[in-house]
């Protein structure tokens, strides 16, 4: 390893080295993340894009450990913060969670509890990891709602989930998830449940709170635009692995993985014109309890030859921090966005 | 030079929301229950028998004990006798008041012991789920298998006949019962995101049982269990109908049904009239149990 990953890693305060998730639960053992790498900066934004059953989720639950140990097998190393996630014992854990690392849920209507004002759940979070009085965790809570930019928050901290919309929800959501100033926070697709105008709202506040409060964010989604938002950095996962891996900028303008070409030209555009099909990846995702021996997406991808279903590429850099675990490399070259019309892929 | 200028802000604006507060979940429930005539209603009955429970032997026109020979089975409506007289003579209205007492204790004590002993188990067994969940529950159908009747009746009888007894074999009818519904409901919330959430933020098992868990769960159970009361007096009735609960002379629904079942053909209607209580009053609970789930839905 040379000098300059050493400095990177040492910056890092998420590290996670070949992790794989293996959930035991049902007959075939499923092996939801197979080999994962990701290092996430203080203050960074990190992106994790990919479809449903990409292991996106998977992984950012992993980090804090809340699959059900019982039907779950984690392998690698997580580090966070300095700590070693995977070989805390369970008041350790409970410690870190909350405290180091916190996150925010895809629907605040079910990720909020319905019995209890929103304020209750702050405070009763701020006092889990603080010895201080409810007064004080109270006027935490409503310092909270005002940085969230929640309306007259005095009187929305007495309010129930269902009392309050959608956007106000998910606003005290990450009021919640920041009550004890944690270090690190994981966002599960925040803003899919949202409306479009209420989305980027969200996704502005997020930035702003990473910028002020100098947080690392995991940010899980399968909506580029949004990830273009906030992102400083765009790791895409396909089949359980990051098939692609670089700052926001180079991935979107250079996409260089056939995958992540793919999504690119998936994408609906806001100049499509009516009547233009909308290209779409054929196929389906491998199933996770039979992966194939080569890499996961040969099957879908327009550039594979024999070589592709013979052995898992590794990452190959392509310099300025970029990478991509594609053998074919070479041939998506071309299809960067210099040029002004991008070629279609050959069929 | 000074910098420190000195800006005026307008005066706060904050005092008209502060005074707007949301109510809490029980007093939402309650105002959703004044506005519901049938909750009303039902509740105005039950109030009304546990008044004459607690006052019978103030309130009884005359004494439910003593009887007469000469005025045995006289109709509704004989002097002096409001609703008449039983097969031992003794006045009916006297007896039906005093008889609340114990029908109300023997409907509401069960589901009360039998409410916190379930849902105890079926909490426990939801939460932790996987093998101690297969063991308790597996454990509880064996319960679970015999009809409710039959199991109290079978109980009852093991255990001698009186008071006592006929509670606790009511009790561990009803424990089987409330220990499903907890355990499924358990189970329900667990799965849900709040508690995922609640762990997220480093919330231990203990706190989550205690504040989330028992907070969603309470609430269906104590619904579930308001609606076992009226099953358990009906119970309670057929138990000392056959002898095994309340021993005379002491008035009970159930018993007097039974001891007046002779006269059905002579006085059919002063027979009939400790069932029409039973009825009146598990009817009063079923309904309350059925407003009060409706009013507990946060989301309506």
């Amino acid at each position: 390893m040379n000098a300059s990953t050493d400095s990177a890693a040492k910056e890092a305060i998420v590290s996670v080295r070949d992790l794989h998730v293996t959930f035991t639960a049902g007959k075939k053992p499923v092996e939801a993340v197979n080999g994962v790498d990701l290092q996430v900066a203080r203050g960074e934004t990190v992106a994790l894009i990919g479809e449903s059953g990409s292991g996106k989720s998977v992984t950012l639950r992993s980090l804090l450990r809340l699959h059900p140990a019982r039907h779950t097998r984690i392998e690698g190393r997580i580090e966070v913060a300095g700590a070693n996630v995977l070989s805390m014992g369970s008041r350790a854990l409970a410690d870190y969670r909350g405290r180091v690392a916190s996150m925010i849920f895809q629907e605040p209507l079910l990720a909020l509890d319905p019995v209890y004002t929103v304020g209750a759940q702050i405070i009763e979070s701020i006092r889990r990891h603080e010895n201080i009085s409810t007064a004080d965790a109270r006027k935490r809570a409503l310092e909270l709602f005002e940085r969230v930019r929640i309306p007259s928050p005095e009187r929305r901290l007495d309010a129930y989930p269902h009392e309050m919309s959608g956007g106000m929800r998910q606003r005290a959501m990450i009021a919640l998830a920041l009550a004890c100033r944690p270090q690190v926070l994981l966002a599960d697709e925040p803003t899919t449940a949202l409306d479009a105008t209420v989305q980027i709202q969200i996704l502005l506040l997020l930035r702003e709170l990473q910028r002020e409060l100098g947080l690392a964010i995991v940010f899980v989604t399968h909506d580029m635009g949004a990830a273009v938002e906030v992102a400083d950095r765009f790791a895409v996962m396909y089949a359980g692995r990051i098939v692609e891996e670089g700052p926001t900028r180079e991935v979107i303008r250079n996409p260089r993985h056939p995958y992540t070409l793919a999504l690119m030209q998936a994408r609906a555009d806001g100049a499509m014109e009516k009547g233009a099909r909308l290209a779409s990846i054929p196929g389906a995702p491998p199933d996770l309890a039979h992966l194939p021996m080569g890499c996961a997406f040969a099957e879908r991808c327009t550039f594979a030859q024999p070589a592709c279903l013979q052995t898992r590429p590794d990452a190959v850099e392509l310099g300025g921090d970029h990478r991509a675990r594609c053998l074919r490399t070479d041939a998506t070259i071309q299809f960067g966005r210099p040029r002004m019309e991008r070629p279609a892929i050959p069929a | 030079m000074n910098t420190n200028v000195s800006l005026t802000l307008p005066a706060p604006t904050a005092k008209v929301e502060a005074i707007e507060r949301s109510p809490g979940f029980w007093s939402g429930v309650i105002a959703k229950l004044m506005r519901d005539p049938v909750a009303l209603g039902a509740c105005a009955v039950l109030f009304a028998l546990i008044l004459i429970a607690v006052f019978a032997h103030q309130l009884v026109p005359s004494d439910p004990y003593q009887t007469s020979m000469i005025k045995r089975l006289k109709p509704i409506g004989f002097d002096g006798f409001p609703l008449g007289t039983d097969e031992l003579g003794r006045d009916m209205l006297s007896r039906l008041m005093l008889g609340t007492r114990l029908s109300l204790f023997m409907g509401i004590t069960p589901v009360l012991i039998a409410f916190v002993i379930g849902s105890g188990i079926g909490i426990l067994a939801g939460y932790a789920g996987g093998l101690i969940n297969t063991l308790i529950m597996r454990t509880i159908d064996i319960l679970y298998a015999f009809p409710s009747v039959l199991l109290a009746i079978a109980l009852s009888g093991a255990l001698g006949a009186g008071i006592g007894n006929a509670l606790l074999s009511l009790t561990i009818v009803f424990i089987p019962q409330i220990a499903r519904v907890a355990e499924s409901v358990t189970t329900q919330v667990r799965g849900r995101d709040y508690v995922e959430a609640a762990r997220a933020s480093g919330a231990r098992p203990f706190t989550i049982v205690r504040v989330h868990v028992l907070g969603n769960v309470l609430g269906p159970i104590f619904v579930f269990a308001t609606s076992l009361i009226a099953v358990s007096m009906i119970l309670a009735s057929g138990l000392s109908f056959l002898g095994l609960g309340v021993r005379p002379p002491e008035p009970e629904w159930g018993l007097m049904l039974n001891t007046l079942r002779t006269a059905i053909y002579t006085q059919p209607w002063v027979a009939a009239l400790p069932g029409v209580m039973i009825f009146i009053t598990s009817i009063s609970f079923n309904l309350l149990s059925d407003s009060l789930r409706s009013a507990m839905d946060v989301k309506s």
